[in-house]
């Protein structure tokens, strides 16, 4: 057998950005007697994880936060010497495809606004710590931005949103994923139609989701504001929340608001409440959080579920009627569904582990399970026999140095894989976000790990529960019905919505008690 | 205010700043997009580029 073979190069100041660092890392790893890649920028954090894998080799560390590095371990000289000329095309290839036109790619918000007149929003996702400065760039510019990186102080926050305010421009984030401005998808967003509802929202899958639930029903979207996950707190004051809705309340083609948030700070709540009131149009709210139940105020309807705010939309809209419903399928099938799959479980398997991509997807998850089945985990160790856990696989913790999870499908489907070697787990909960900016197969990437841990499970004599949700829509680039098929060909149990898919988790891991708890309570 | 409500009866014009994917995307819908050339500031420094920053705006301020 050859000897294993690290070489690494750095090309100095180079940037690329983490997607395309994923591509690139992808296509070496394809080659032939490449036993591992990495293509990160020297930054410190980026150095230890080089240092961690065996691949930091002195060039490597000697590189700087702008240099790229390019570490290959293989089983010959000749197959990582074959891996970096690879590497070398791509990258190529890339700057060859940037400069198609001929010019030069701006590399300040000057030379860009000369590139294009008449530009009108600064749409940016450099990294946290350089976020605050560009925007604040562009907000002096006069122009709108959305800030799609997190990680910015919160200090920085308010003081941009007031620098924004003042000025009377959008500043949507930070940490604002989604947009959808005069039909145009920003970030991470799905292909929906232009229609009626206007939406401001403090995060970004939870938007996806109640747009897309729309989309399915017909109803469009006429702006969609992200405000980012803490507008609405007593430190932001709402800043953003309050401007979205002004400008929504002006916006003769916005007939309904969905406001999309944890609930506010009580301060908060009362001026966008005054606000919502004062505005004249109905609204949905949508608030996640312990505690919070379907409330209606004429016009004014507060509901706990993402599901709920698109089919209280609707109603609204059309002026039906509108209650909760735990499940849309009927009851029968329901229960029948559940007891199948009851059957194959051992006695020892009550857990639910929840393995998310969208954050607000897992927090609503864990707000849906709680009352039902007590207390759930929201990190990654095993807890005592029976703990019921669901991660949010795009926190921060897990995203250091690593594309976002909605991006790259490689951290979770190994914590997938693992939930076959768990004898306790009863049912593996899952959210598939669709859309733009979300991986090309998001299904495909996570389905060979579902089948491996189903398999390894049923080895062992005992069966795995898996049950998911799809956010997205038939028009959307990966489409909402090939990806269904997917997941159900690998055994997965596909639901309507996240909140279904968590209420049939909980069916199948509590049985009978929990399943007359929904299905009788809820709809009698 | 009145610069949001213009917005909507604007075409979006988008300079990307970041993750070229989000360009890909407005370009593959025909929507108008530049991508900068964008590369952290100060050699990748974040104290040292916040540092510039700050200096320019008292030269901003100042001017």
């Amino acid at each position: 057998m050859n000897p294993q073979t690290v070489r690494a190069v750095v090309k100095r100041s180079t940037y690329q950005d983490s997607v395309v660092l994923l591509a690139l890392a992808r296509q070496l790893r394809a080659g032939t007697g490449v036993l591992e890649v990495a293509a990160l920028m020297g930054t410190p954090s980026n150095r230890d994880l080089l240092a961690q894998s065996g691949l930091l080799t002195p060039e490597a560390a000697a590189a700087g936060a702008n240099d790229l590095v390019l570490a290959i371990r293989a089983n010959s000289a000749v197959a990582a010497e074959g891996a970096l000329s690879q590497a070398e095309t791509f990258l190529m290839a890339k700057q060859r495809r940037l400069e198609g036109t001929g010019r030069p790619l701006p590399r300040t918000l000057e030379r860009a606004r000369r590139h294009l007149p008449d530009a009108n929003l600064v749409l940016i996702s450099v990294p946290g710590a350089f976020a605050a400065m560009e925007t604040r760039k562009a907000l002096r510019m006069g122009l709108h931005v959305m800030l799609f990186s997190d990680n910015v102080p919160l200090e920085e926050e308010v003081a941009l949103k007031q620098l924004a305010a003042n000025k009377g421009l959008l500043l949507m984030g930070p940490d604002c994923g989604t947009a959808i401005l005069n039909g145009v998808p920003l970030g991470f967003a799905n292909a929906v139609p232009r229609g009626r509802i206007g939406f401001v929202a403090a995060s970004g899958t939870g938007l996806q989701h109640v747009a897309s639930l729309l989309a399915a029903q017909g109803e469009g979207v006429s702006q969609a504001i992200g405000v980012g996950g803490r507008d609405m707190t007593e430190r932001v004051e709402g800043l953003m929340t309050l401007q979205a809705l002004d400008a929504l309340g002006a916006d003769p083609s916005t007939e309904l608001l969905v406001v999309i948030g944890k609930p506010p700070a009580p301060a908060v709540r009362e001026h966008v409440e005054a606000r919502l009131h004062a505005l004249g149009k109905p609204c949905v709210a949508v608030l996640l959080g312990k505690g919070v139940d379907a409330r209606s105020d004429g016009t004014f309807l507060t509901v706990a579920t993402l599901e709920d705010a698109a089919a209280a939309a609707v109603a609204l809209l059309r002026r039906e009627a509108w209650r909760p419903r735990a499940f849309r399928a009927p009851q029968a099938e329901i229960r029948r569904r559940v007891q199948e799959v009851r059957q194959t479980l051992a006695s020892g398997q009550r857990a639910i582990r929840g393995l998310f991509a969208g954050g607000t997807l897992a927090h609503e998850a864990a707000l849906v399970l709680e009352p039902l089945l007590g207390p759930v985990a929201t990190h990654l160790a095993p807890g005592s026999v029976g703990t019921h856990s669901v991660v949010d696989l795009g926190a921060d913790e897990f995203t250091v140095g690593r594309p976002h999870p909605m991006l790259d499908a490689t951290v979770r489907a190994e914590e997938i894989r693992k939930a076959g070697q768990m004898p306790d787990l009863a049912v593996l909960l899952l959210d598939v976000v669709l859309g733009y900016g979300a991986a090309p197969d998001p299904a495909g990437d996570i389905a060979p790990a579902i089948e491996s841990a189903r398999a390894e499970a049923m080895a062992c004599g005992r069966g795995l529960s898996v049950v998911a949700s799809v956010i997205g829509t038939a028009e959307d680039p990966q489409g909402l019905a090939r990806q269904i098929a997917r997941l159900e060909a690998a055994g997965v149990w596909v639901l309507p919505s996240n909140a279904q898919a968590a209420r049939a988790a909980a069916c199948i891991a509590g049985g009978e008690p929990i399943l007359r708890l929904l299905l009788d309570a809820r709809e009698g | 205010m009145s610069a949001i409500t213009d917005l909507f009866s604007q075409e979006i014009r988008v300079i990307n700043l970041g993750l070229e994917v989000f360009a890909q995307n407005l370009e593959r819908l025909c929507v108008p997009v530049i991508h900068m050339q964008w590369s952290p500031p100060a050699g990748g420094d974040p104290h040292r580029a916040a540092l510039l920053a700050a200096l320019a705006d008292e030269d901003e301020e100042e001017a």
